[in-house]
């Protein structure tokens, strides 16, 4: 089961790779701040996979903290984009 | 035990073809809107499934601590409401700046 | 700067949400950290009663009626929603993986007859959760929806079909 794990997580890496590309090349700001967003989802479920891997029950506590600053970050971007400044 | 591991396997299996489905549909689509299309729900759904998959295996290989199996599903709730907010609110902010969608039969961007 | 819509909350609602605000955090303390001895439950105490007092007007806004009711019929909702997830992703794998790509964009608007905040939420995170639709803009007083379809079939779903909205209406009772 464990050595499945280590797959499942490896094939992840393979998919945060994937997304590099659009990061780096997308046209326009728009893409790279969508690409980023979902590397950081995808950070959130390999944190969890790590944690059964190595038999460490805090690794689950650090991916939901991850996924909510990952969320608040997307929020504010967007935000600064739309308007040119975060406080009226 | 040998059931649980088959039915943990097919739950990782199918939410990471979904998460591949996604990563080759940000590479693949044309345009930004049809890009977020992909992403923004085949990634929700892939990890929702590992996630799942992963509460199954806990909850029959560590049955001492139960309390984990709530953190991880507090994750899937969480994931499930904020992944599609943060794709509305970037599409809105693309929207409002007057970016074009894409029609068929134009040149990718 | 005027924050929680700048009305004044009468001591009842204070309390009530005071109190509801006080007991979710309580609940969260007591399942995120799986100490159950006397030192952690009374600074859990202590640190949820801090947090209700000085923020109790962000998460609760007065009584809202019926709300067990409306509860009850969310969680309902949401398996016909779960299913109708997986179904659709089936149909944009199809999508990104065919070699022509059969893709024909659009962006349609339609009016619903929700009005309440939390009713326009849900609606608002189905549509963009079931694939083929995204949410672009919601307009809270008339309840018109602007959303980005991927192909016509989903953008008839929402303008002809509206199982979506009937199913939503249903569980918050705002025909």
């Amino acid at each position: 089961m464990i050595s499945m794990f280590l797959v499942i997580g490896l094939l992840i890496v393979v998919t945060i790779l994937l997304c590099l590309y659009r990061a780096v090349v997308g046209p326009g700001v728009f893409n790279r701040v969508a690409a980023v967003n979902v590397i950081g989802t995808k950070t959130v479920v390999l944190l969890v996979i790590m944690g059964y891997c190595f038999e460490r029950p805090l690794f689950f506590d650090i991916s939901l903290l991850y996924a909510m600053l990952n969320f608040i970050g997307t929020l504010v971007f967007a935000k600064y984009l739309e308007r040119g400044e975060l406080c009226f | 035990m040998l059931l649980i591991d088959v039915i943990v396997t097919i739950l990782l299996g199918a939410g990471m073809f979904f998460m591949f489905i996604g990563a080759i549909g940000l590479l693949r689509f044309p345009d930004f809107y049809t890009r977020l299309h992909a992403t923004g729900k085949c990634d929700t759904l892939g990890e929702g499934l590992i996630i799942a998959g992963l509460i199954i295996y806990h909850l029959f290989h560590y049955p001492g601590i139960p309390l984990v199996a709530v953190k991880l599903l507090i994750l899937f709730i969480f994931i499930f409401i904020a992944n599609p907010t943060a794709t509305h609110t970037i599409v809105k902010a693309a929207y409002n700046k007057g970016l074009k969608p894409w029609r068929l039969g134009e040149g990718r961007r | 700067m005027e924050v929680g819509g700048g009305e004044k909350m009468n001591r009842r609602e204070k309390a009530f949400g005071i109190v509801v605000t006080f007991s979710i955090m309580f609940l969260f303390w007591l399942l995120l950290s799986g100490f159950f001895d006397a030192f952690h439950l009374i600074i859990g105490g202590i640190c949820s009663a801090i947090v209700a007092l000085i923020s109790h007007d962000l998460l609760v806004r007065g009584k809202g009626e019926k709300m067990v009711l409306k509860s009850f019929r969310l969680l309902l909702y949401i398996p016909w929603e779960l299913w109708q997830i997986v179904l659709a992703n089936f149909d944009v794998a199809y999508r990104v993986l065919h070699p022509k790509m059969p893709i024909d964009p659009l962006v349609i608007e339609f009016e619903t007859s929700l009005r309440g905040d939390f009713a326009l939420v849900t609606l608002a995170n189905s549509i963009t959760l079931t694939p083929g639709t995204i949410t672009i803009f919601v307009e809270p007083e008339k309840g018109k929806f602007w959303v980005h379809a991927l192909a016509k079939e989903h953008a008839n779903a929402h303008l002809v079909d509206k199982t979506m909205q009937r199913k939503v209406a249903d569980v918050f009772m705002e025909w």
